[in-house]
């Protein structure tokens, strides 16, 4: 860091990823309340600790191989072999994967992007809480948190990526690297393992399982809505100059940028985060009627329908879309349920998956003909770069894998909890283990006042 | 052509103003905005007219005891 104004650069990139992770951390915590509140009491710690394991499985094997897919591929299988130059800088044996003077940078960009690992394979968790098997929950939440959303990001969220290059793939936000990735792994994955147990009547008419806390899912979802600030901020680079972008950007003037290095502003995306929430809430509740999980769950989807052009949408454009994606995928949600008899347990396949895609579509238009990238030989945006995008996020990489490992697991036998398990709640064990030992401290207390001496320490 | 008037990045950033898409119509994109406001109202006060109209003859004098012990 020679120099002042390097060292205050560095210092000041390197404590904004930090801060963004901090605020990301609430995405996660919000989840855990929400998932806990929308389960049933016998279910309560299994669905927490479902939840919270995804937080050092993901971690560490984000730490041995997720980090090194993102550098190493951008243009592979097909456009190019692997990137071994960039990949071996982040391999876990590498000196920058650890404490290093030159480099104070890999550390808390690492994390950023780990934090979104946690939201990916947090969405999958949401819908499937009271009839997976743990083991089986934190296979699939290393393999969307780990393999697949990454190699996703390599490909359509590097300044490299094959999809940006040639397809013009515009996300700035991930609509479509997280969410529709998320949301469709979701799906393949509740297509096999099917419903929970009374979630529809004998003539296949659907039932509401309504909450045990809706105060706590209310607090869990202002939780993920607190920590998608950090999200936001966490998808720029800070500051940088043209000389460091490198690329087509002439003069001397210092910008913002998403993703792709392209210019934007910590203010545009604030006007755009606010907005489309408005609008996804405004919509959420007119198309649910005041339902109000749909309409705090419809603030998240306006938001994330927004995303993939909400560093370059005007305020009112980012509201419009959010109101209208919401739209589409509240009754998105409820056709396939009853069509299909898919139990979406907390609404993430709509509210992640749906909006995510729908997302993608609608900014192929709006931003048709914007460039993609600061570097010269990038396809512009264009609706087929953005709909193919979409397909290849919630479909080959998102659906596939979910339906193809979650079958893998039924076969083995692993997938789902027994019928007897799933009726007595998944916490029977642990709540007889509670009872019995409240009774015995209890009863020794109450020897103890009746005068049969102090309880034995 | 592209939506927010740029082709390509190879610009001087000291010279770029906004780059939201359909520059110019920014009092068309205000009049959508306010439409879908008072839209929002509009349902909401008849939506929740007819909901307090059907509520008023919901109660039992049972339950509302109940609910009023409940607090």
């Amino acid at each position: 860091m020679d120099g002042n104004l390097n060292a205050l650069t560095t210092v000041f990139t390197e404590f904004y990823y930090w801060v963004t992770v901090v605020f990301m951390f609430l995405i996660h915590v919000g989840f855990c309340m929400y998932e806990v509140g929308a389960s049933r009491h016998r279910n309560h710690m299994h669905t927490l600790m479902k939840n919270i394991m995804i937080i050092p499985l993901v971690t560490v094997t984000f730490f041995f191989f997720g980090w090194w897919i993102y550098w190493a591929f951008p243009s592979f299988p097909f456009f190019g072999g692997l990137n071994h130059d960039a990949g071996s800088a982040n391999l876990p044996w590498s000196q920058n994967m650890g404490t290093n003077l030159s480099d104070r940078i890999t550390g808390v960009f690492w994390a950023a992007f780990l934090l979104f690992s946690w939201t990916a394979a947090s969405i999958v968790s949401g819908a499937v809480i009271e009839r997976i098997r743990s083991s089986a929950l934190w296979v699939h939440a290393v393999m969307i948190g780990s393999v697949f959303w990454i190699i996703d990001a390599a490909w359509g969220w590097h300044a490299e990526g094959w999809m940006v290059k040639y397809l013009g793939y515009h996300d700035a936000y991930a609509s479509g690297v997280i969410h529709a990735i998320a949301g469709g792994y979701a799906l393949g994955v509740i297509m096999v393992l099917g419903p929970r147990l009374g979630k529809f009547a004998a003539d296949g008419t659907p039932r509401d399982i309504p909450p045990h806390n809706p105060w706590m899912l209310t607090i869990g979802i202002f939780l993920i809505y607190s920590g998608f600030w950090g999200f936001y901020a966490a998808c720029n680079i800070p500051a940088i100059s043209p000389e460091g972008i490198g690329g087509l950007i002439t003069g001397e003037t210092w910008t913002a940028t998403n993703i792709y290095l392209a210019p934007t502003s910590l203010s545009a995306i604030t006007f755009n985060f606010l907005m489309s929430l408005s609008g996804g809430l405004m919509a959420a509740y007119v198309v649910s009627r005041g339902d109000a999980f749909w309409t705090f769950s419809g603030g998240l989807a306006g938001i994330i329908t927004a995303s993939a052009g909400n560093d370059l949408y005007h305020p009112i454009q980012a509201m419009l879309v959010g109101a209208v994606g919401v739209v589409i995928v509240y009754k998105l949600h409820y056709w396939v349920e009853r069509t299909f008899k898919i139990d979406d347990a907390v609404g993430a396949v709509a509210v992640h998956g749906y909006s995510g895609v729908v997302g993608l579509i609608i900014s192929g238009f709006l931003l048709w003909g914007a460039p993609s990238s600061p570097y010269e030989g990038f396809a512009a945006v264009n609706p087929v770069g953005q709909t193919i995008g979409a397909v290849i996020m919630f479909g080959v990489l998102g659906w596939l894998p979910g339906f193809v490992i979650a079958k893998m697991q039924a076969a083995a036998g692993v997938l789902r909890i027994p019928e007897e398990v799933e009726l007595q709640g998944l916490d029977y064990a642990e709540h007889h283990a509670y009872e019995d030992a409240k009774a015995e401290i209890i009863a020794a207390d109450k020897a103890a006042v009746n005068g049969g001496g102090v309880p034995a320490e | 052509m592209s939506t927010i008037g740029y082709d390509s990045w190879a610009v001087d950033l000291a010279e770029v103003g906004p780059v939201y898409p359909f520059q110019g119509s920014e009092g068309l994109m205000v009049v959508l905005g306010v439409i879908f406001w008072i839209a929002w109202h509009r349902i909401q006060f008849v939506r929740e007219g007819e909901h307090l109209k059907k509520a008023k003859q919901m109660g039992d004098r049972e339950k509302i005891h109940s609910l009023l012990e409940k607090y």
